[in-house]
């Protein structure tokens, strides 16, 4: 039935202009900051005040990204994101992978009490839960500790984390433990050796997506941390001096920062795209 | 024999306890870090509780509520509200169209649509500062890009101070949360693009319907569920969000971008915790209110 035979003159300007330009036009929109991130980064601060703006830099400088590792310590931030990323992700993973196994392959008294409670967690405001915690972190001395920003990001990454993994779950058939547990092994046992090496990839990108949102996160940790337990966000913003912008250093920082979140979410990218669809397109 | 009896009973047991079992540890950070600190925050609305002044913190009622919705300050709560409105209204509503026309295309046959469909993604994946401060820096008044490149075209012939004016503050972080948002909605409803019948749209061919028809009375009615739970997911996401805000303008020019969230941070900010609490519970409350139809959606969706 499809219609090749006209394929002629006319349906390629069509193409053309209803397909292939405005996805050019969608990406330039979409793609053009970070280009414009990376020519600032590899600008000086002289090039940077030059008039007329420069499109192409022609003799590109790493000096920024020097400067950003040398005076402002860079390496430092990124450790304490690198260490509360990598911490907020076990414990998600841990507590969620469990708690959304029980609700995948238990019917219990009072499951659909604990689901909603999962599932309203994610409606709370940031600012509503901020406060709070704040005045709770400073008076059990965990303020300004990365382990504040470690339990305050499990606020959303937990019940986001016991949603996602559910649906993977829900999508795996009983039948693959049953027949394990007929043959004698234990449900423990019957998770870890039969289902674990198939939900694996789901649980990494799972992780992956939850490894992006602490990495990332701005609000809480400008008001949790201090010199010492900043996260690369609020030492991005702390770039914002008093004399001036220094756009080159944050341009710096910020490819710096983004770069290994897109490495990681590109490999994850299908199973975490199919996961977080999965409900929205069922419904 | 009585060994294998007791086994069995003990065995019943566990398959009852273990599903609890099993949620405790989620459990136990969700009432930790989410229902105390709630608790928390309604008895500090009740409170005057400003940690720069500690040794004058009491209960006071329902004074901040009252200050909040009827008292001298209640004139800047409700331009935040209106704010709040603008800014949820025009960058979800531009979220949700540019999101839908991507889709659109991403849903067609080229060569490179996997390629496109993962670059278009990467706003996504950015962190909510940096988006904020790589477009502060196109907005710039003075050596943005977006200046010059709108001068070399011709369309205006002045640079504009894009985040210092109050006409065009709200436009451009609008356009700066439009462009962070669009990924996602691309996203879910190419998903659902993919999941509707081709069977519809080749009896559509038959009758002979045209594209515009085929989208009216085919694809948007199919996608109605995708669309109604991305938007309220937006909407919600959008309304909690501070960072990019805070960090484009900070609520200015003269509170001309001041939403109820990025009020309530700066509130908060200033340690003012009391009425700070008291505003974050209003704002819950009403987007509660907003939110219902999504709730009952996905309680609906629980037997499933």
């Amino acid at each position: 039935m499809r219609k090749t035979y006209i394929k002629g003159n006319k349906e390629k300007t069509f193409r053309v202009l209803f397909l292939y330009l405005p996805i050019m036009l969608f990406l330039i929109f979409l793609l053009f900051p970070f280009y414009w991130m990376l020519v600032t980064s590899l600008k000086t601060s002289q090039e940077i005040r030059m008039l007329p703006i420069v499109y192409f830099p022609s003799s590109p400088s790493l000096d920024s990204y020097r400067y950003l590792f040398e005076q402002f310590n860079f390496l430092h931030p990124l450790r304490n994101s690198l260490f509360i990323a990598v911490l907020t992700t076990i414990i998600s993973l841990t507590v969620s992978t469990l708690a959304a196994y029980s609700f995948s392959r238990f019917r219990f008294k009072g499951r659909n009490f604990f689901m909603s409670l999962f599932l309203l967690n994610n409606m709370f405001p940031t600012v509503l839960l901020l406060i709070p915690l704040f005045t709770i972190m400073r008076s059990i001395k965990l303020l300004y500790t990365p382990y504040s920003l470690v339990l305050s990001y499990t606020t959303f990454t937990i019940p986001f984390s016991i949603w996602l993994l559910h649906g993977y779950l829900s999508d795996l058939p009983l039948t693959i433990e049953e027949a394990a547990m007929v043959d004698g092994a234990s449900r423990p046992k019957a998770f870890l050796a039969v289902l674990m090496p198939i939900l694996l990839p789901c649980i990494l990108a799972t992780g992956v997506y939850i490894f992006m949102q602490s990495w990332n996160e701005y609000t809480f940790a400008v008001l949790f941390t201090n010199e010492k337990s900043r996260t690369v966000p609020v030492a991005l913003k702390m770039l914002v001096g008093s004399f001036g912008v220094q756009w080159e250093l944050i341009s710096a920082g910020g490819v710096i920062t983004v770069i290994p979140v897109c490495i990681m979410f590109f490999f994850a990218q299908k199973r975490l795209v199919s996961g977080l669809t999965a409900g929205a397109v069922k419904g | 024999m009585k060994n294998v009896l007791s086994n069995s009973i003990k065995n019943k047991k566990l398959k009852v306890v273990w599903p609890y079992l099993l949620l405790l540890p989620a459990l136990f950070f969700v009432v930790l870090v989410v229902a105390y600190p709630i608790i928390v925050a309604l008895k500090l609305s009740f409170m005057d509780y400003d940690l720069t002044r500690l040794y004058k913190s009491q209960f006071i009622g329902f004074d901040n509520y009252t200050s909040i919705l009827f008292g001298s300050t209640s004139k800047r709560f409700f331009n935040s509200l209106m704010r709040t409105i603008e800014w949820v209204f025009f960058g979800v509503g531009g979220q949700f169209l540019f999101g839908f026309c991507l889709a659109l295309l991403l849903n067609q046959y080229f060569k490179g649509r996997g390629i496109v469909r993962s670059l278009s993604l990467i706003p996504w994946v950015t962190p909510g500062v940096l988006i904020a401060l790589m477009w502060s820096w196109i907005f710039d008044g003075n050596f943005g890009v977006l200046n010059d490149l709108l001068i070399r075209s011709g369309i205006i012939n002045e640079k504009i101070a894009f985040l210092a004016n109050k006409q065009t503050a709200m436009p451009s972080v609008v356009t700066t949360i439009i462009w962070q948002g669009i990924p996602f909605f691309a996203l879910m409803i190419l998903a659902g693009l993919q999941n509707i019948s081709h069977d519809l749209y080749e009896a559509a061919d038959i009758d002979g319907a045209t594209v515009w028809k085929k989208l009216i009375y085919i694809t948007i009615p199919s996608l109605k569920n995708t669309i109604f739970v991305t938007t309220m997911l937006r909407i919600i996401w959008v309304t909690n969000s501070v960072d990019v805000i805070f960090n484009m303008t900070n609520g200015g020019p003269a509170n001309a971008t001041r939403t109820l969230s990025v009020y309530i941070y700066q509130e908060a900010s200033k340690l003012n915790m009391g009425y700070a609490s008291a505003m974050a519970i209003v704002l819950s409350l009403l987007l509660m209110v907003v939110t219902i139809p999504y709730v009952r959606n996905s309680f609906s969706n629980l037997e499933k």
